[in-house]
């Protein structure tokens, strides 16, 4: 048994080894992004260049970011390919893409106020992302909730314990959501938004994929997501609707050379091809849907395709990518202590709260309306105020990853504070929403 | 662990031999040593030293203490042994009885039954909960069904209830596999006088049956609480986070590879993962469960009278269901095209599966090249190590145990970034590829991985065979050597064979690790397949269908290696009872 181990060894290693001298046209994508976009592009991309191979390397964004950097130049993959643009920031500050101008005409520098390229050339718009709602048809009727149309309009009662969203230091895609309610709002205002809906929500979400996901097979009616997820939905035929509130942003998915790659040269062809009409093209497909970068693509598009360029989606916010960057992982840290892990008690919160509301409408009384006020003060508050968020020193201490003991313990110390004060919140919250409701007897 | 029954001076060779160690038992336990100090404890260390030091290098505890300020972490850690504990008393209440009534009954189907309770193993956590979802969540079918005809629904899969339902579901084989070994292992003459001395029913089982069997038992129910202990898949999938291992997996990956409180509770969990295996191992400690007369095949399976009967069977086809309705719901994916808030998928087809076999062949046989052979390097280690542990005076033997047991509470995405980091410069002696480029790094992760299963399994196995087989043998003159492969070997058969299936098929759903690890698309195994089709909506027919197609073919495997292991033990007996 064991000399037939050896020799299955042996012979399986001498194969690998003849396989290996054998593949040298060969591109290698690093992306996050699903088979049937990849799968699409790799038949196409094989078909126009004869004898090259594409070898399509599919892992999540941060673990994309992990591998690139544990690996060894001259080993690396060619391409990185993903939708979070803080992803490719870290990338180029960390010497892992390399400039390069692939030179198409026809693709505009800006879309609303947000830059399609890079300023500094490392990285490159390959599609456009909007994000928006997502709704179950059948959920919403089953339950009888009407279809919403803003994202203030998930603040509503009625949403109560149907929505779902993801947390912003688990997806690119929904930290943009959040910061653009945050933009669109103002702070204060903008995070008594999202602690209101987070409220209604019945799940924060693990990977962003799990609210188009759970919106599509039913276990939630109503998901905050990017476009593409929602349009694929639809066009493979589950019963979805998808929508762009007034108030959203439009930034980029993005291509890069990596630096240091195996391939350079067949990489550069491979993103020149993404951006040529041919490959913008395969963005048009049902299953993909996604939208192209190049304008002149949506004239083959299917009728009712959104065109982000064609004043059909009215991005009424002007992202600013510098304060999103600028505060990035405070709005993450945030929302991860104040609600992902602190959810059950803001749900229990709002719950309180939204009943006793009812209570007060069908009994109106004075005593009961100040504590509710004070109630959905107390709740729906974040426990950071603007200020601090412009405080340089405040900001760094976010910004540096590898700390020394000292800065780490005024970390923890941090988050403890956060995480604390907002149960203490939500938990007076809803003792005093309790009374409100007495009151209206 | 000694020979209570021999008489003294009957064993005194042995005795005397067992107190020294010979040359050869060293070299195989520096080997193992080598091994595990090159493949996991070296690749760990350069990870979670973030836990213990400051940026420059200076050591501190610092870490430790703002982990404990966190009333988060506190909260989690709490969380963590709850959900582990009440997993583990659920999994027994399943688990016990089935293995019971089908190792020593006569029962139809128990073979199909022994192979149908190991299938929980081989989903991946995140297909599992995803097709419980479908079944028991918010709109699954069972609370749409009760909707529409009671109007309440029940809450089973939200919370931290949520999470023990599906670990109880997905690790009760666990206790299943192994206390079936140790079931089979029982001298049938124990039961036999007991039954002569008036002893049956509840009180053969409780006073007899069962503490005969308890390193079995023992060696199940650490396993399922510390694989519930260090689950990360089943938390997130049901977005639960206020627990040990998510809060680990979300602050490594969110915060940054470098934040210390990641690694500290990293270090907690190995270091409760060890304190379960010892404390396990104290309990077990001076008692005796070996038996001298092995009799698997020839053990008298009793009849069960018919009222028995009735309640066995509805048991176990109740259990059965239930344990059964995550692949019941992935079968049912895998044959719709639309599946939305309703009972059943109303699209049926048939296209999920021609897309696997066009696009996916190559990670079907890859899957059983890696799996197949870590786990047979997976049970040679492990059946080494064990009788240097229970067999050898070989100095520092037990940590080659401890050492082992490390990789069970080790996330796998630590692991996989210490592969990354340790090899990024190692090439295959001889043909100079990169060793991170080559599919044997699949091999060595899963088969350090998986190690602790094997390992437990052996241990259990040569527990219980006694002492006094050896020295028979050695007395008649065999070798030591010889000893082992005639005697020992064969008589553990059933354990080792329990360790080959769990290291088989928990490697075979590996997933955290794998997407680290694969290099290239046409090196990875059928666990990333279903991952990535899973990422998306198109793909999670196919998703599914490769599930289907890993599960038939696990589990085609494992009866196979039932019947076969049966084959011989029949065989065997034949032979003895010849001349």
């Amino acid at each position: 048994m064991q000399s037939f181990l050896a020799a299955r060894l042996a012979a399986a290693i001498l194969a690998l080894a003849a396989t290996g001298t054998a593949a040298q046209q060969q591109v290698t994508i690093l992306t996050s992004f699903p088979k049937e976009l990849t799968s699409a592009y790799k038949a196409a991309f094989e078909r126009a260049n004869p004898g090259m191979r594409v070898e399509i390397l599919n892992k999540g964004t941060s673990a994309g970011v992990a591998y690139l950097r544990e690996t060894r130049a001259g080993d690396r993959p060619d391409v990185f390919w993903a939708s979070a643009p803080d992803a490719f920031e870290v990338l180029a500050k960390d010497g892992l893409l390399a400039k390069f101008d692939p030179a198409v005409k026809g693709i505009p520098d800006k879309i609303g106020n947000y830059p399609v390229n890079d300023p500094q050339g490392f990285y490159r718009g390959q599609a456009l992302a909007g994000y928006g709602l997502m709704w179950n048809t059948r959920y919403l009727a089953a339950n009888k909730v009407p279809a919403p149309k803003e994202w203030a309009d998930l603040v509503k009662p009625v949403y109560f314990g149907h929505l779902a969203t993801s947390s912003p230091s688990r997806s690119g895609t929904t930290h943009l959501t959040i910061e653009t309610i945050l933009q669109a709002e103002g702070w204060e205002k903008g995070w008594s938004q999202v602690l209101q809906i987070a409220g209604n929500a019945v799940a924060i979400t693990e990977r962003s994929f799990g609210v188009p996901d759970g919106v599509s097979n039913g276990q939630f009616g109503i998901g905050l997501v990017i476009d593409f997820f929602g349009l694929a939905a639809k066009n493979s035929g589950f019963p979805v609707e998808f929508a762009y509130p007034s108030q959203t942003a439009i930034v980029p998915a993005n291509i890069a050379l990596v630096n240091g790659a195996k391939n350079a040269d067949l990489g550069r062809r491979f993103i020149q091809f993404s951006l040529s009409p041919a490959g913008q093209e395969l963005l048009l497909d049902p299953k993909i849907s996604r939208l192209p970068v190049l304008p002149e693509t949506y004239r083959k598009a299917p009728a009712g395709y959104p065109d982000p360029y064609g004043g059909k989606i009215r991005a009424k916010v002007n992202f600013d990518s510098e304060l999103s960057e600028s505060r990035y992982f405070v709005v993450s840290a945030l929302f991860d202590h104040a609600i992902t892990f602190r959810h059950k008690e803001l749900v229990a919160a709002t719950r309180v709260i939204h009943e006793a509301a009812v209570k007060l409408a069908a009994k109106p009384n004075a005593q009961g309306q100040r504590l509710l006020t004070e109630a959905r003060a107390l709740a729906f508050t974040p426990v950071v105020d603007e200020t601090k968020t412009r405080d340089k020193g405040f900001l760094a201490l976010f910004r540096e990853t590898k700390r020394d003991a000292a800065r780490q313990k005024q970390m923890t110390a941090l988050e403890e504070h956060w995480g604390k004060q907002a149960r203490q919140n939500y938990d007076k919250a809803a003792a005093l929403a309790r009374q409100a409701a007495a009151a209206a007897k | 662990m000694s020979a209570p029954l021999a008489a003294p001076g009957a064993v005194a060779p042995l005795n005397a031999e067992a107190g020294r160690w010979s040359a050869g038992q060293a070299a195989v336990a520096l080997a193992i040593a080598a091994f595990l100090l090159a493949f996991l404890i070296w690749p760990v260390l350069t990870v979670i030293r973030v836990a213990v030091t400051e940026p420059d290098g200076s050591l501190t505890l610092s870490h430790f203490g703002s982990f404990f300020q966190l009333s988060l972490m506190r909260e989690s850690f709490a969380n963590s042994l709850y959900v582990a504990g009440m997993t583990v008393v659920l999994a027994t209440l399943i688990a016990v009885p089935l293995a019971y009534i089908t190792v020593r009954f006569r029962f139809r189907g128990a073979i199909l039954i022994q192979t149908l309770g190991v299938l929980p193993l081989i989903m991946p956590a995140f297909m599992g909960a995803a097709a419980m979802q479908l079944l028991f969540g918010r709109s699954g079918s069972v609370n749409q069904l009760l909707g529409q005809w009671f109007g309440f629904t029940l809450p089973i899969m939200e919370g931290l209830k949520g999470v023990i339902f599906v670990e109880t579901l997905h690790y009760f084989p666990f206790i299943l596999l192994n206390l079936s070994a140790a079931l089979a292992n029982i001298d049938s003459a124990m039961e036999e006088s007991a039954q002569n001395l008036g002893a049956s029913g509840w009180r053969l089982f409780r006073r007899i049956v069962f503490p005969l069997a308890l390193p079995g038992y023992v060696a199940g129910a650490s396993l399922v609480f510390i694989k519930v202990f260090d689950d990360l898949g089943t938390p997130l999938v049901l977005n639960v986070t206020n627990m040990l291992a998510p809060q680990a997996y979300l602050r490594v990956t969110s915060i940054g590879i470098e934040d210390p409180i990641g690694y500290v509770i990293c270090f907690i969990l190995v270091g409760f993962s060890i304190a379960a295996m010892a404390g396990s191992a104290a309990f077990l400690r001076g008692r005796d469960f070996a038996t001298l007369q092995r009799g698997a095949a020839a053990a008298p399976r009793r009849d069960l009278r018919p009222w028995q009967a009735v309640l066995a069977y509805g048991w176990i086809v109740g259990v059965l269901l239930l344990v059964l309705s995550p692949h019941l719901g992935i079968l049912m994916l895998s044959l719709s095209k639309v599946w939305s808030f309703t009972l059943v998928p109303e699209i049926w087809t048939l296209d999920n599966y021609s897309v696997v076999f066009r696009d996916s062949t190559r990670m079907i046989t890859n899957t059983f090249l890696y799996c197949g052979l870590a786990a047979l390097l997976d049970v040679v280690i492990g059946t080494a190590i064990a009788y240097l542990v229970l067999r050898t005076r070989v100095p520092g033997r037990q940590w080659l145990d401890h050492m082992a047991t490390v990789a069970l509470a080790m996330p796998g995405v630590v692991l996989g970034i210490g592969y990354l980091r340790t090899f990024r410069d190692t090439e295959i002696p001889f043909t100079g590829e990169a060793l991170l480029g080559s599919w044997l790094i699949f091999v060595l992760a899963y088969t350090v991985r998986r190690l602790p299963y094997a390992l437990r399994s052996c241990n259990a196995a040569l527990q219980q065979v006694h002492l006094s087989l050896e020295e028979a043998a050695q007395n008649l003159g065999a070798s030591r050597a010889r000893t082992i492969w005639r005697v020992v070997v064969p008589l553990m058969a059933g354990g080792i064979l329990a360790g080959f299936v769990t290291s088989f098929i928990t490697a075979a759903v590996e997933i955290s690790e794998t997407i680290l690890l694969t290099s290239r698309e046409s090196l990875a195994p059928m666990s990333y397949g279903i991952y990535l089709y899973m990422q998306s909506i198109a793909g999670r027919g196919p998703g599914a269908a490769l599930g289907v197609v890993a599960i038939v073919m696990v589990a085609l495997g494992t009866y196979l290696s039932h019947r076969f292991v049966a084959a011989r033990h029949a065989q065997q007996f034949m032979k003895g009872q010849r001349p």
